[in-house]
């Protein structure tokens, strides 16, 4: 062997051989899986979802390299976890916001919500629903008020031209919320009806979340690669599912279920916001008393509380229990020494 | 999914690179001009040599011994000359003490002849094997004497031979599986006699077909020996003694006890064959058979080599090593260790020597862990190698006793899986050895 070979050698430490998975890739794929959803909320609400999307995941991308130069870490904007607050970000913000809304978020989100508190792995909030929750506290009209109804005719760019407030809508939410049922259907139409609309996303909402069939593609997708399991996404939507049906209606057990799950962010929470790792249990166990807990709360906020939408603060209000429900689900070890102890 | 036997929690699936030599028959290595035979091979006190520099050996006579403690003696490997004393590289304990053997290789091997050990008594059956050097070769090196005569408030009823083979690359087991199956059951027979019982299961993994059928073949029962071939499931690590015991028994050996506990013994196949040699043929443990393999070696070999032959010897003999070499491996992949030196002699627990290119291995630096729990479900022992490791950087290594520290067997399933690339094995390591002091 020549002696340049030698030094050249590595020694670093057992196993010699990984797997090929990496954050990166992880990451990456989960941008992925986040960019059908958004491609088909241009065509329903038009092109400036893709501009306040850009702008947000700009926003996050510089947030998070001048707040890791700031705090001297190492860049890592190319893992593509800054990204994923942008998009995400700008998923649970009404289409007819204005473009400084994403921008305010990012900073609350990458720099605040996930830097000041140690970085990617320390950060106990889910960055991009703690901006959602800022944005929301301060600016609650635009918040809630900038709701853009469907384009009838692939017309992608009519709403640049027009002032927003002549085109406001509500969400659906919000009208059975308010309104009840009744005005709901003659709203959006009847039952069957809306099931198909709803689970192909021709309706009012956030941007990224009215399509349920392309994000539970999404999620699908996620679970096959073996990223996510099971466990948040079927907890949270179980009972979201059970406790609408229970409590949702007029009398008891008189609730849509179905409704509940396609209306609102809850399966873009399920798949994609209550599982992010950092925020959420690592044990199973723990994940799935999680994912209830996660579940309990949408609903209560949903029909008891001020707003008409509940799971971006159900997952506000769990994502600090992750380390508890941990300490509580530990791994089982594989025997007890004989005679106990440690 | 198959419905293959396996242990039923953690383990990893690191991609099959035993191609290179599954099919390549064990060839012996010519005795190279001088061996460096370590002192201290096995678990217990190191030999204290019984040879003076310029003695005269022949093959096989006693070289080293242990004078008190638990051990075994050391053997010549071949005719020669001693040179003297020495230090030898070592990938664990930086040195070793070692006997230099200047080879002659004019003299000729003795002849080993099969002979009939029924008759013998269980004592003087372990004293054979005592007297022969063996120990445990497939993985620490526990002397195996004291593994056949156990505690006697624990019966044994189940004797386990391990040829899982679960890391990647090594194909030395399956080959002495192949080529050497008859040999194998007969020291099954010899450790089944000396335990005093008649159930034997040879746990094989399912990626080595022609190996379990070679030894089902071999095995033919009978009504004092009872030996099963038990295909597993493939999955790493399916070899370590633990999950071994539970995959075929489904016992569990507590944390801190010996397989004896749950009335199980252990003995790898190419231990096996090695206490075949010494107590049917008489011939004390002094080869190895070893894989060489690797992008970065020109020749990949089963190797049966002297235990002393360097590895720069070794590397000569197959042909040098490719420009694209980046980190040579004692071991296998996921337990082994890296070295830097070819200056290395083969030791009884050698299994491989690996050249591996920068593709095979994966330095990427590591990053902060992003909670993904991947290690957690990795672990085959229920260990939370990411608090301790997280703790270890924290600087506080002492707390990490909480979170299953010392149950860890360094496998590196955990570190194989982190996406972040964190060297959780290494921090067990750390911790370990700061709780310890
Ligand atoms: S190295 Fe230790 S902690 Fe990591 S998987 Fe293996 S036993 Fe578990
Ligand atoms: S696998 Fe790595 S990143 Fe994932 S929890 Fe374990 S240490 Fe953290």
């Amino acid at each position: 062997m020549p002696a340049s070979t030698q030094r050249l050698l590595k020694v670093s430490v057992s196993p010699h051989v990984r797997s090929r998975e990496s954050v990166e890739r992880i990451m990456w794929t989960v941008v992925a899986c986040l960019v059908p959803p958004l491609i088909l909320s241009v065509f329903i609400f038009g092109i400036q979802t893709l501009i306040i999307t850009a702008v947000s995941v700009i926003s996050c991308v510089t947030v998070e390299a001048l707040s890791q130069k700031a705090l001297g870490r190492r860049i890592t904007i190319h893992d593509g976890s800054a990204v994923i607050t942008g998009i995400l970000i700008a998923f649970v913000i009404p289409p007819g916001v204005s473009y400084l809304m994403p921008v305010l978020g990012a900073v609350m989100a990458i720099y605040i919500g996930k830097h000041l508190l140690g970085g990617i792995g320390f950060n106990i909030f889910n960055p991009a629903l703690l901006a959602r929750a800022f944005l929301l506290a301060t600016f609650p009209v635009a918040m809630t008020s900038a709701w853009l109804p469907p384009l009838k005719d692939m017309a992608i760019f009519s709403y640049l031209a027009t002032p927003i407030d002549a085109v406001v809508t509500a969400t659906p939410l919000a009208v059975l919320k308010t309104q009840g049922l009744a005005a709901f259907t003659e709203h959006f139409g009847a039952i069957p009806n809306l099931y198909t609309t709803f689970f192909l996303g021709w309706r009012p909402g956030c941007i990224g979340e009215t399509s349920g069939l392309l994000i539970v593609l999404g999620g699908l997708y996620l679970l096959y690669r073996g990223y996510i399991t099971w466990h948040i996404p079927v907890s949270v939507l179980t009972t979201i599912a059970l406790g609408t049906w229970c409590f949702g209606g007029e009398t008891l057990f008189s609730g849509d279920p179905l409704l509940a799950i396609l209306s609102g962010g809850a399966l873009l929470g399920a798949f994609f916001m209550a599982n992010d790792y950092v925020t959420c249990p690592v044990n199973r166990t723990a994940q799935l008393v999680y994912g209830v807990g996660i579940g309990l709360f949408t609903v209560l906020i949903r029909l008891k509380g001020g707003y008409p939408e509940g799971i971006c603060y159900a997952i506000l209000l769990m994502n600090p229990v992750s380390s508890v429900l941990d300490s509580w689900f530990k791994p089982k070890r594989f025997a007890p020494p004989l005679g106990g102890g440690q | 999914m198959t419905s293959l036997l396996t242990f039923p929690k953690g383990g990893v699936h690191p991609p099959a690179a035993k191609g290179l030599t599954s099919h390549l028959a064990i060839e012996t290595m010519p005795v190279p001009d001088e061996l460096e035979i370590i002192l201290g091979q096995h678990i217990g006190a190191p030999c204290t040599p019984t040879v003076n520099a310029k003695d005269e050996v022949k093959e096989g006579d006693v070289i080293g011994e242990v004078t008190k403690g638990l051990g075994v003696p050391l053997h010549a490997p071949i005719a020669g000359t001693i040179k003297g004393m020495g230090q030898s590289a070592h990938p664990m304990r930086v040195t070793a003490p070692s006997i230099i053997l200047q080879t002659n290789k004019e003299i000729s091997a003795p002849r080993y002849t099969p002979k009939d050990w029924h008759s013998q008594t269980k004592d003087e059956l372990l004293k054979r094997i005592h007297g022969a050097g063996i120990i445990g070769i497939g993985g620490a090196g526990f002397p195996a004497h004291v593994k056949l005569n156990p505690p006697k408030d624990n019966p044994v009823d189940t004797l386990i031979l391990n040829g899982a083979e679960c890391e990647p690359y090594i194909t030395a087991d399956h080959r002495q599986m192949l080529e050497q199956s008859h040999e194998i059951v007969e020291g099954a027979k010899i450790i089944l006699k000396t335990l005093g019982i008649t159930n034997c299961h040879i746990g094989i993994e399912d990626n080595k077909p022609d190996a379990i059928a070679a030894m089902t073949a071999a095995a033919g029962s009978t009504p004092d020996a009872r030996i099963t071939v038990t295909p597993l499931q493939v999955k790493y690590p399916q070899g370590s003694e633990k999950q071994l015991i539970q995959s075929i028994t489904g016992r569990k050996v507590p944390a801190g006890a010996l397989p004896s506990a749950v009335g199980v013994v252990v003995h790898n196949v190419s231990t096996t064959k090695a206490i075949y040699d010494a107590v049917a043929l008489g011939k004390p443990l002094y080869e190895k058979v070893l894989t060489i393999s690797g992008q970065a070696i020109n020749r990949p070999a089963n190797l049966r080599v002297k235990v002393g032959t360097k590895v720069k010897d070794i590397v000569e003999y197959l042909g040098g090593v490719k420009p694209s070499l980046a980190k040579i491996v004692m071991g296998g992949p996921m337990m082994g260790f890296a070295v830097s030196t070819l200056d290395l002699p083969v030791t009884k627990t050698t299994s491989s020597v690996l050249f591996l290119t920068e593709e095979e291995i994966d330095t990427r630096p590591h990053s902060q862990c992003i909670r993904c729990g991947w290690c957690l479900e990795a672990c085959p022992m229920g260990i939370e190698a990411k608090e301790i490791a997280i703790h270890v950087e924290a600087g506080r290594p002492q707390d990490t006793a909480q979170f299953g520290v010392f149950d860890c067997f360094e496998c590196g399933c955990c570190s194989y899986v982190c996406p972040a690339k964190r060297p959780l094995v290494q921090f067990i390591r750390l911790a370990k050895m700061k709780a310890k002091r």
